[in-house]
């Protein structure tokens, strides 16, 4: 299954296409688990280290843990797909909900003021819309005005920090209306609801991938944009409602940020798109597009955490913690470069 | 295109006055990228089951004119009519695909999709149902089986050969169902047997009365398949005429513009190793390629050119591959200029002096989105500054050095790639592979997609390198580009089976191609007599 090449580092991938003139391709279920020999390994590693580890509540909290960092893939992995990219979601992240919160928070009587503008409930769509309204922007920009995609993206995300600090003034709210923070802090059925609803993203966007010609339509775009034209696929609008969905996501995820930590500040996203795009990758989603699943996504995430409780559970401190998570995730990228067998890009 | 029309579109190159409406005109159209101006108020109208030849040289508006009659670029100005009514607006896809099918010059296969999905790309389901991926693979296998493609519809499109992608592209146009069907340059990159088959097609679908707009290069197929004929030059119509009343040299004249008695002519020469005994430019010793081919062993002299035959399933092409390190062979040995190459490796054969030009130039060929003048010189960056810092003038003035030497047609060296036309994205290829100033040439169908005139010349380029003391082994099934060889091997499922030296009969050679020692089959002849 070889990439679209330039001659230089063709060679490395004729041969494994060259066998194939007529094969099939029925190793590429496989693809879809190349992670889950790893996550095994991660999960006896841990077990010899604690005790604790191998426990219900440490997997709870891991995956409620998870569940912000997997809808920013989910949408990242949406977006890359496409054969775009969004480096502004972490800062969406953040923006998202104080915006929201700064509009329906009352204007006096706490640490933090904000318009008094309605009901409190009001935030919880306050805040999708302004994602919405991230997405459009970085939408125009890209795809109307034609500007380059990453450099676009990462002047929102410095600007859209920028203004997270404009409005809340370096310090963080800690004044959150119980609607907004009830997917962060409620539990259904034994397991939290943000892990429900996460799931339930998930499945939704598989089966759109999988089964939905729209969906399809995105691996077309992401693989040859000049050809899903000819094909009858609308490519910018197409591209334009996906970064608004990953915007949107981002912001939802924000959202579930906010209350499980029952506060919002400007520090909350940061360094958080160096995870989404390691999870990514990891996951088996190309950064040249049309290649990659949401489900190898979300193992790429659930690896990821695998990563990070290990470490804690091998007493790794509070500040040598991102240089390790740092190198492993690295060594995860090498290594998920040879179990899945193609070359990321 | 804006206001509904439907008055008959008549035109004046059309012959004879079909009955009814012709199924497709363009009405004087006007098309400009910048500066380029790519059309200038030109026309074609072709008549229901007609087939529609349009030729012109390399950047003459041939595929910008498709462009417009499939749909997606919108005329300057001018009208598109598809029997004789306006043609739908542009975000309209499928009227547009309904009205008009296409192959198209650029390849519009996904590499990361299956083949069936390939095939059905945004039909796969209808409207908001779900998709089923097995009756998908169905309806691949059934259109597949229809077209005699072997190829399973599950695998993935990127494990296909160049060829093989070509006749899905085909076999996916014609599944539409349009009455009128456009073919940019289809036989560009196929076999013998593959274009024999594709004209089979083509008539049987001409006797049901589907009309075609057929673009090609190779003059030939235009007589065999075509009863009109449209020329495009530098942006303008010069003639449309039934091929009947044009004889080839009027046609080139047509194209060129030129007196054809002034062409430069090939003498078929001798080779003459040189006295000095120097090791061969290309040694090639018993290299292997299990399944593909086996114990291949060529010399290339210096100064040398050696043709290397073979059909679709010879290997010739793999050879020619695994030569310049695409492939990695399981045995044997490859040397360029007494120097032993590591096999199976890209940049160790350009070190050793080794120019490529490969058979897919979309995948391998070009950096679409660069210059040409630092795709030209991608090879030889290191040549033209010290420690591999070059400056911007060094490489422009190297890029329009080869530009000219090749007769690439475009604004400048600055100009992006992916905004030449098809041929003249080959000679860029073409001038990459020269730019290192090479020991040896292996060249994959280097004249594909380019017309008559700058064929002679990027032939005659490979002859200048070969005499300056390069050898180039010239993979190709084409007889005008063999015809510059000094000799010619031939090969046939994996092995070599023939040799010939110049001078060599059109008949004979084709027979050692299709692997029919020595019958003569004058049908599938492809002998352009240039
Ligand atoms: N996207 C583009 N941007 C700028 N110029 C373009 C673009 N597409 C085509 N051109 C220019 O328009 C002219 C006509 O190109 P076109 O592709 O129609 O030629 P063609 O007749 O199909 O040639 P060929 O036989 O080589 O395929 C060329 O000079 C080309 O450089
Ligand atoms: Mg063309």
């Amino acid at each position: 299954m070889s990439e679209v090449t330039t001659m230089s580092d063709a060679a490395d991938l004729l041969p494994e296409a060259e066998p194939a003139r007529a094969a099939r391709s029925g190793t590429r279920w496989l693809r879809e688990f190349s992670l889950i020999p790893a996550m095994g390994l991660l999960i006896l590693i841990g077990f010899i280290e604690s005790p604790d580890f191998l426990t219900g509540d440490n997997f709870l909290a891991m995956l409620q843990q998870s569940t912000e960092l997997s809808v920013l893939v989910l949408a990242e992995a949406l977006i890359l797909i496409g054969g775009r990219m969004d480096l502004s979601l972490e800062s969406t992240v953040t923006l998202a909900p104080v915006l929201a919160l700064w509009l329906v928070l009352p204007t006096s009587g706490n640490r933090f003021n904000g318009l008094g503008f309605g009901a409190a409930w009001l935030a919880i769509p306050a805040c999708l819309l302004v994602g919405a309204a991230v997405g459009a922007i970085n939408g125009f920009l890209i795809l109307k005005m034609n500007l380059n995609g990453f450099v676009v993206t990462l002047g929102m995300l410095t600007t859209l920090h920028g203004l997270v600090v404009v409005v809340d003034g370096g310090q963080s709210i800690t004044t959150v209306p119980p609607s907004f923070s009830y997917l962060g802090h409620h539990d259904w059925l034994g397991l939290p609801a943000s892990v429900w609803v996460c799931g339930l993203l998930f499945t939704l966007g598989i089966a759109a991938l999988g089964w939905y010609r729209h969906g399809r339509a995105l691996y077309a775009i992401g693989g040859n944009p000049g050809a899903a034209r000819a094909a009858g696929i609308r490519v910018e609008r197409t591209m334009w409602i996906v970064l608004i969905i990953g915007s949107v996501l981002a912001a939802f995820a924000g959202m579930l940020y906010t209350g499980r930590l029952g506060s919002a500040s400007a520090s909350q996203g940061t360094g958080k798109i160096f995870e989404v795009f390691a999870a990514t990758v990891i996951g088996g989603v190309s950064m040249n597009g049309g290649r990659g699943s949401l489900f190898g996504a979300l193992t790429g995430v659930l690896t990821l955490r695998l990563i990070g409780n290990v470490l804690t559970f091998g007493h790794v401190s509070a500040q040598d913690i991102e240089f390790f998570n740092g190198v492993v995730i690295l060594v995860a990228l090498v290594v998920s470069r040879y179990t899945s067998g193609t070359a990321q890009d | 295109m804006t206001t509904p029309d439907r008055e008959a579109a008549g035109h004046p190159g059309r012959p004879g006055g079909a009955p009814g409406h012709p199924v497709a005109t363009a009405l004087d159209v006007s098309k400009s990228f910048g500066a380029t101006r790519a059309l200038i108020d030109v026309g074609i109208s072709v008549a229901p089951g007609e087939a529609h030849a349009l030729v012109g040289r390399n950047g003459a508006g041939k595929s910008t004119l498709v462009s417009l009659l499939t749909g997606l670029a919108r005329p300057d100005r001018g009208r598109i009519l598809f029997d004789g009514q306006a043609a739908p607006p542009l975000s309209d896809r499928a009227g547009w695909q309904s009205r008009a099918a296409c192959v198209y010059q650029k390849s519009t296969i996904i590499p990361g999709l299956s083949v069936a999905e390939n095939l059905f790309l945004n039909r796969q389901s209808e409207g908001l149902r779900p998709i089923s991926w097995k009756a998908l693979r169905t309806r691949a296998a059934d259109l597949l089986a229809e077209y005699d493609i072997d190829v399973d519809p599950a695998a993935s499109a990127a494990t296909l050969a160049v060829d093989q992608r070509q006749v899905l592209e085909i076999a996916r146009a014609l599944s539409f169902g349009a009455r009128f069907i456009i073919l940019d340059e289809p036989t560009a990159q196929l076999d013998g047997a593959n274009i024999a088959a594709l004209f089979d097609r083509l008539r049987r679908l001409q006797e049901s009365g589907v009309a075609f707009l057929f673009i090609s290069h190779h003059l030939s197929e235009v007589y065999e398949v075509c009863q009109t004929v449209t020329v495009y030059r530098d942006a303008r119509h010069i003639l449309t005429a039934p091929v009947s009343g044009l004889d080839k040299d009027a046609l080139i004249e047509a194209m060129t513009g030129e007196d054809r008695s002034a062409r430069a002519e090939f003498a078929v020469d001798r080779y003459l190793a040189p006295a000095s005994q120097p090791a061969p430019a290309l040694q090639i010793s018993s290299l292997s390629l299990p399944g593909t081919f086996q114990e291949v062993g060529v010399t290339v002299g210096v100064g040398e050119i050696v043709g290397l035959a073979g059909a679709g399933g010879s290997g010739a092409v793999a050879v020619g591959e695994t030569v310049a390190g695409l492939r990695r062979p399981s045995g044997g040995t490859v040397e360029v200029a007494g120097r032993r190459v590591r096999t199976g490796s890209v940049p160790d054969a350009l070190r050793a002096g080794l120019g490529f030009v490969p058979e897919d130039r979309h995948a391998q060929g070009v950096v679409p989105l660069r210059p040409i003048a630092e795709n030209i010189t991608l090879t030889a960056t290191d040549r033209l500054g010290r420690h591999g810092f070059f400056t911007g003038e060094s490489l422009r003035r190297a890029g329009s050095a080869l530009m000219r030497r090749l007769d690439v047609k475009a604004e400048g060296p600055d100009q992006p790639v992916s905004a030449l036309s098809g041929g003249n994205q080959q000679k860029v290829v073409m001038g990459r592979a020269l730019a290192g100033s090479p020991r040896a040439l292996v060249l994959i169908r280097p004249t594909a997609g380019v017309d008559v005139k700058s064929k002679e010349s990027l032939l005659g380029t490979v002859r200048q390198a070969a005499a300056d003391g390069c050898g180039a082994l010239l993979v190709s099934d084409e007889l005008d580009d063999l015809r510059i060889a000094h000799r010619v091997l031939v090969m046939f499922k994996g092995a070599v089976v023939a040799e010939f030296a110049s001078g060599w009969g059109d008949a004979a050679l084709i027979a050692a191609i299709e692997g029919l020692g020595g019958a003569d089959r004058p049908d599938q002849e492809r002998n352009d007599d240039e």
